[in-house]
């Protein structure tokens, strides 16, 4: 095949083997290590979410003592974030974006290299701490003063391996950006560019903002523990409640890092399979900046109960309301793309409208959140907990699944299995619901988050929603067996690959070769 | 690949005035809290003594808490739990402190005013608070409080409370015991 010789050509005497992967410099090649990398965590981090769903089964202590339940809540989310999640979608922006815009790489390669080879270090230092003296960090992801502050010696591991996924996190977003900026084809105006990429665009955007806030937060922190400074040390003049305020107004923009590229991709997918144009393209453009720019301003609903003057209360509860319009005209211009489009419901399209649907729950419970009188009663709950899991894990997970099945032919020329993609995708759906929907009722009857033991009222929804957590833990290595049944072979992938397919990624063949627009595309 | 370069030393740029702005909020958020008396922040420092004319027609009652941090044991509680005064007047009050263990120790109260709203009305011309206090070993005191509300507390106001936390001073405690009292 002429791809293959092209491809061989260019890879003439590059190392084999582990070095071709430690020294690539090569968009596709990064892409893939993000992925992999990211569904090992998702692999590691859902077994956690497990050990806490199984002590959870029952009322009283089964399985581990309280100490480790807390190290495994914390880590959960440590690993799900920043390890999973985050890593899936700079994966998907190194594969997608060049692809998307008529690049022939990342604008830099070397720095690209790096950035990924810091995270297996980072995660590698979190994980260790497992095995410390005194486990991992329990505090709780969101690390607030003076507990974290009792964290024994997985105290400074937990501090660099945040160090060290910060940087990796900024120097992805810088080299995405200036990709973007500066390596568009001739005739590619930042107004035609697909909508991944733009939203890629602003979430790289978010994280320069907030990236380098979060390493400020954590070295206070540090400085606290071990230099004697009292940021955060009332006795010395400082106060914990303001590591909060940092560390959310990191942690607000953070949410949107982990959902923006997700409404790219979904508004990637559902016009193919629609096979009409998406409805109100412009209009999502700014609402995706509009959605970012209210990220910066909202932070202190997370925390409504610290004891803040009414006005904070109002001027906190009406921005949070007011994510909701430009939200909501993202998800009516879903519904508008596919209204009378010639739909067919391939597993990508599936997940996508999956996507759209409890997406869209998990988006109503925040507005619930949002409510200070009400917050005050559900903060802190089991409610809180349901309502970030719908928007992170039929949010921003199933689409992330969804862009795999939908670009994986690209990447590997054959079509993965769709019976079993199809199968995957019923499993996950009924099952992340049978997990997550009974944590709303729980919460809402007064069950707090992050507690190993639980009053017995509440045991029926908890042994539904551990049910649910294992089948859904279990159908995901069907996931992992349709990705590597794919990669090996299958049924030889077209260049469009979908019907409805549009865009430069599709002009490429499949397997995309090693070396793609080495001469820029002309966009019309 | 100027452009790149660029681009590049720009999003560095953006990058390090982000971490210094996560530091630039220590300071934004103390003088946030000191002009707005959010967090129930109640100035540090003596107010001068000025003469006002006492509401005598207005009752507010002033509640009185005392908590010790987790990290010495000490014995601190207000001499009274509450009072009613009327705003304008002096008042003075105490709270009894008691270092319970055997050696030197110096400990720092932090004031704290709830409702947030009502810090800024709340005035001392005198307070133990406002300066760090040495223990000698096991000794107890009494130490006092005076103050004054303004008249110009909201009207819906009409409990005010004071609360103290006590904490061995930052980073000292540990450092200063004997090695023998470290068990």
């Amino acid at each position: 095949m002429s791809t293959a010789t092209h491809a061989d050509h260019h890879d003439h005497g590059h190392p084999t083997g582990f070095m071709r992967w430690l020294t690539t410099t090569n968009h596709k090649d990064i892409g893939t290590m993000y992925l992999v990398f990211s569904l090992v965590m998702f692999f590691v981090g859902g077994a956690m979410a497990l050990v806490i769903r199984a002590e959870l089964f029952q009322p009283g202590l089964q399985f581990v003592d309280p100490g480790f339940f807390n190290q495994m809540t914390t880590m959960h989310a440590l690993i799900m974030i920043f390890g999973a999640v985050m890593p899936a979608f700079v994966g998907l922006a190194n594969w997608m974006v060049p692809l998307q815009i008529g690049a022939p790489d990342m604008a830099l390669p070397r720095l690209n290299n790096w950035s990924f080879w810091i995270l297996p270090f980072a995660f590698s230092l979190l994980l260790l701490t497992l095995f410390l003296p005194g486990g991992a960090p329990a505090s709780g992801w969101t690390m607030y003063p003076p507990l974290v502050l009792q964290t024994g010696n997985a105290f400074p591991f937990l501090i660099f391996s945040i160090h060290l996924m910060g940087l990796s996190s900024i120097m992805g977003a810088i080299n995405i950006i200036v990709t973007i900026m500066n390596m568009r084809a001739p005739g590619m105006g930042l107004l035609k560019m697909p909508l991944f990429t733009w939203s890629w665009l602003i979430t790289a955007y978010l994280l320069i903002l907030v990236m380098p806030v979060l390493a400020g937060a954590v070295t206070m922190l540090l400085t606290d523990k071990y230099f004697g400074t009292a940021f955060f040390t009332a006795a010395g003049g400082g106060d914990p409640v303001m590591f909060q305020h940092i560390f959310w107004f990191f942690g607000h923009p953070e949410v949107y890092i982990m959902i923006l590229p997700a409404f790219g991709i979904i508004s990637e997918i559902i016009p193919t399979f629609a096979r009409k144009p998406l409805f109100g393209y412009s209009a999502m453009v700014y609402a995706t900046a509009s959605i970012a720019f209210l990220s910066f301003i909202v932070w202190a609903h997370h925390m409504f109960t610290v004891g803040m003057p009414l006005a904070g209360q109002l001027f906190f509860m009406f921005t949070t309301m007011l994510i909701a319009v430009p939200t909501g005209v993202k998800v009516f211009n879903w519904v508008a793309t596919m209204w009378r489009g010639a739909m067919t419901f391939e597993t990508p399209m599936l997940f996508a409208l999956a996507f759209v649907f409890l997406f869209t729950i998990g988006g109503f419970s925040g507005l619930m959140l949002a409510i200070v009188p009400a917050d005050l009663q559900y903060h802190d709950s089991y409610f809180v907990v349901a309502h970030f899991h719908y928007v992170l894990v039929p949010g921003a997970v199933f689409a992330i699944m969804a862009a795999v099945y939908y670009w994986l032919p690209k990447w590997t020329g054959n079509m993965y299995d769709e019976k079993m993609g199809k199968i995957h995708f019923w499993l996950s759906a009924i099952s992340v619901n049978l997990t997550f929907f009974p944590m709303h009722f729980v919460g809402l009857a007064g069950m707090p988050r992050r507690i190993p033991d639980y009053a017995t009222q509440f045991a029926e929804f908890n042994a539904i929603a551990t049910v649910g957590a294992f089948l859904f833990g279990f159908s995901q290595l069907m996931f992992a067996w349709n990705i590597y049944r794919c990669a090996k072979g299958g049924k030889k992938a077209t260049a469009e690959v979908w019907e409805g397919s549009h865009g430069l990624e599709w002009t490429v063949p499949s397997p995309a070769p090693h070396h793609t627009f080495d001469t820029p595309p002309v966009v019309k | 690949m100027s452009a790149t370069r660029t681009m590049v030393l720009k999003l560095v740029a953006l990058t390090a005035a982000m971490f210094g702005f996560g530091f630039l909020l220590v300071p934004l958020y103390e003088v946030f809290c000191d002009i707005t008396g959010l967090g129930g922040r109640t100035s540090n420092e003596a107010v001068a003594e000025v003469t006002i004319a006492p509401d005598t027609d207005r009752l507010v009652r002033v509640e009185f808490m005392a908590s010790v941090n987790s990290n010495g044991p000490w014995e601190f509680r207000p001499e009274v739990s509450s009072m009613m005064v009327h705003p304008g007047q002096m008042y003075t009050t105490t709270y009894w402190a008691r270092n319970m263990r055997e050696f030197d120790i110096v400990g720092h109260a932090v004031p704290s005013v709830a409702p947030g709203t009502a810090a800024r009305y709340f005035n001392k011309t005198e307070c133990f608070c406002f300066t760090e206090q040495k223990f000698e070993g096991l000794e107890g005191r009494d130490m006092p409080v005076v103050f004054i509300i303004d008249p110009d507390l909201p009207a819906h106001v009409q409990t005010v409370t004071l609360s103290y936390t006590f904490f061995d001073r930052a980073g000292v405690a540990s450092a200063a015991a004997p090695p023998s009292a470290l068990q």
